[in-house]
């Protein structure tokens, strides 16, 4: 049984304390009495109480007395002046000095009981509430980010250290994990951080329009080069160039991109003049690039290049504990964007979450919550409304390794083919439906070869 | 020896006594319980438990009373009265009751009310009487309000709580009374 909150009556009339007292304790609570304005206070100085209730009238020092040397001796404790005088100058200047609530004797049982009720009511919630703060308080952050794992808090160290430094950055990691926005806590965190922050997804465009975007192009460089544009290269002068999907590029401008990296410098497509470069690269990828490197597709030069500080974003069921932290998270941002009352998740529904895989990491835990705010009847998101698969059984043991990696990626080619299909091969509404973005999808669409036609 | 470990009910009214009911309520005490329970004489109300401005009884100075003149050796005594009780702070209680104590006291005053203010028929003011001797008997033992409004432990303020409430203990408060018993039994 949960222990009961201790109270302090406080009246100079005996009778009055021993009924209160024993009143009191029918309900659970801790009783003791003091016959005096002084001897209140003794027993204030040696033990804390949750309630005070104290007559107004007392011989020495009377109601408002204890009530002020109260509030700065125990100032969590609720006061509750008794009086037998109701006169309104009497309540307001009790409140006035900070008594929770007055009573005029006698008062009604259920007047008393409903207050007392309230009043511990609200002292266990603030309790809750100032533990819970206390255990958010113990989560890392870092811009944008937060985590309460471990392996998270090594990452943020890692990136405040690389913020610092000039250095290219290799933020490496699976779709969702949260590549992009460490990218751009990095750069908000360095000395970089006036300048411009420009992104790339080097997987979404085709090695010709990759080059112009990067290094831009002069008028008549290639068909329907109308004018010259400024690349992303330029753009980012000052600042920081993210990179993302830095495995998909083609053999090309890996080369390219090396000599950018080495001489600093480079020349427009279809353009003479070199152009001196300032940008912080961060470079991001969600394959394994030293197996690209070792299989030959990925040249080892400009891994080493890009490799200076690697930072690996562990995957979202590496760290879930991080999950009702996360949701949290992504709750209040919904609730604001939705403007929907949304207090939280059930606690079936976050067991759910939290037995969940993950595949699509972050990423995917937002897109399901979102999914959930929309959908929920009520403040509360309940199973029912994350629409989240049971966890898939588990698939038997194959023999050997690439075996199960094989069938995984077979796996994974299947249900994107089939997410596709389902969506009329509507990129957007596939992506968010197996929780990753555009990009991404792109990319595998690529890998995998899958056509619409198939 | 008569009233040694067992429970007293003594009738400390104004009005005449009624002891077929008070007989009914001592079986279902000591049925409820598993306790002895015995009538006894009263000792009739304390000379200054009145207080003539509110025109009630004081329920603690009914209980010294019940404390004074308790036989040695009584596990428990409960008085019950046709008066209607108070503390200092509060207009009313039903009764009043030491915790973990020797001496109870439940008024039957508010519980021949109905909730219009009218008398009550007599089987619900038994029903009620029943429930708040078994509260009160309840806190002798040790047991503090229960959650459970339905359970004879929950606390009342109004006959609409008691009415509520069943002339029995919930699961938990059962097993706590067990306990208590126990403790107080020894090994």
């Amino acid at each position: 049984m949960k222990a009961k909150a201790s109270i302090l009556v406080v009246d100079d009339e005996e009778i009055v304390r021993d009924s209160l007292a024993r009143w009191l304790e029918e309900d659970g609570f801790q009783v003791e009495t003091a016959p005096d304005g002084h001897a209140a206070l003794a027993r204030l100085a040696e033990q804390a109480y949750a309630i005070l209730l104290v007559d107004l009238k007392m011989p020495g020092m009377d109601g408002l007395q204890v009530l002020a040397q109260a509030r700065t001796m125990q100032p969590d404790a609720a006061v509750i002046i008794m009086t037998a005088y109701a006169t309104v100058d009497t309540a307001v200047q009790a409140m006035k000095q900070g008594a929770y609530d007055y009573l005029v004797k006698p008062f009604e049982p259920e007047e008393l009981s409903l207050m007392v009720g309230k009043l511990t009511k609200t002292q266990d919630l603030r309790r809750e509430n100032v533990l819970l703060r206390k255990a958010l308080k113990r989560q890392c952050e870092f811009k944008d980010l937060v985590s309460k794992s471990p392996k998270m808090e090594a990452v943020f160290e890692l990136a405040r250290t690389a913020a610092k430094s000039n250095s290219t950055v290799l933020i490496l990691g699976d779709s969702g994990t949260g590549k992009e926005l460490l990218a751009r806590a990095i750069h908000a965190e360095s000395p970089r951080r006036g300048g411009p922050f420009v992104g790339v997804s080097c997987a979404a465009l085709t090695e010709s329009l990759l080059e112009s975007e990067l290094f831009g192009h002069e008028k008549g460089a290639f068909t329907g080069a109308v004018g010259s544009a400024r690349g992303k290269f330029e753009i980012a002068a000052g600042g920081s160039l993210f990179l993302d999907e830095i495995g998909d590029i083609s053999p090309k401008l890996q080369l390219d991109l090396l000599r950018v990296l080495d001489a600093r410098e480079f020349r427009r497509v279809g353009g003479s003049q070199l152009i001196k470069t300032d940008v912080r690269i961060l470079a991001a990828t969600n394959r394994d690039l030293k197996k690209l490197v070792e299989s030959g597709s990925f040249r080892d030069d400009l891994y080493y290049r890009l490799n200076v500080i690697p930072v690996t974003l562990p995957p979202l069921r590496e760290r879930k504990e991080d999950i009702p932290l996360l949701a949290e998270h992504f709750l209040t941002q919904l609730r604001t964007e939705m403007g929907k009352p949304l207090e939280g998740v059930s606690a079936e529904a976050l067991e759910m979450l939290l037995a969940y895989d993950w595949p699509g990491n972050v990423r995917e835990l937002r897109n399901v919550l979102e999914r959930g705010a929309v959908l929920a009847r009520g403040p509360i998101i309940t199973p029912l409304e994350l629409e989240l698969a049971p966890p898939a059984s588990p698939v038997p043991l194959a023999g050997a390794t690439e075996e199960v990696a094989d069938s995984l990626r077979e796996m994974e080619r299947r249900h994107i083919g089939a997410t596709l299909k389902q969506h009329n091969w509507n990129i957007t509404h596939s992506a968010k439906a197996l929780g990753i973005d555009r990009v991404t999808l792109y990319n595998k669409i690529k890998r995998y070869q899958l056509r619409e036609d198939e | 020896m008569a009233g040694q470990g067992t429970i007293l009910l003594q009738w400390m009214g104004e009005g005449s006594i009624n002891r077929d009911l008070l007989e009914r309520v001592r079986q279902q005490v000591e049925a409820v319980f598993a306790f002895p329970a015995d009538l006894r004489e009263g000792a009739g109300l304390p000379s200054d438990s009145l207080e003539p401005r509110r025109g009630q009884h004081s329920s603690t100075k009914i209980l010294r009373r019940i404390l004074t003149t308790a036989p040695p050796g009584a596990a428990k005594v409960l008085g019950i009265t046709d008066v209607d009780l108070f503390i200092p702070v509060l207009t009313f209680v039903f009764g009043e009751a030491q915790l973990k104590g020797l001496a109870a006291v439940v008024s039957t005053a508010r519980l021949r009310l109905a909730y219009d203010e009218q008398p009550a028929p007599s089987s619900l003011v038994e029903a009620r009487l029943l429930k708040e001797c078994l509260h009160e008997l309840g806190h002798t033992f040790g047991l503090v309000h229960c959650s459970d409004p339905t359970c004879v432990m929950s606390r009342s303020n109004s006959v609409l709580d008691v009415d509520q409430k069943r002339a029995g203990f919930c699961r938990d408060c059962r097993q706590r009374l067990r306990a208590l018993t126990e403790e107080r039994d020894g090994p």
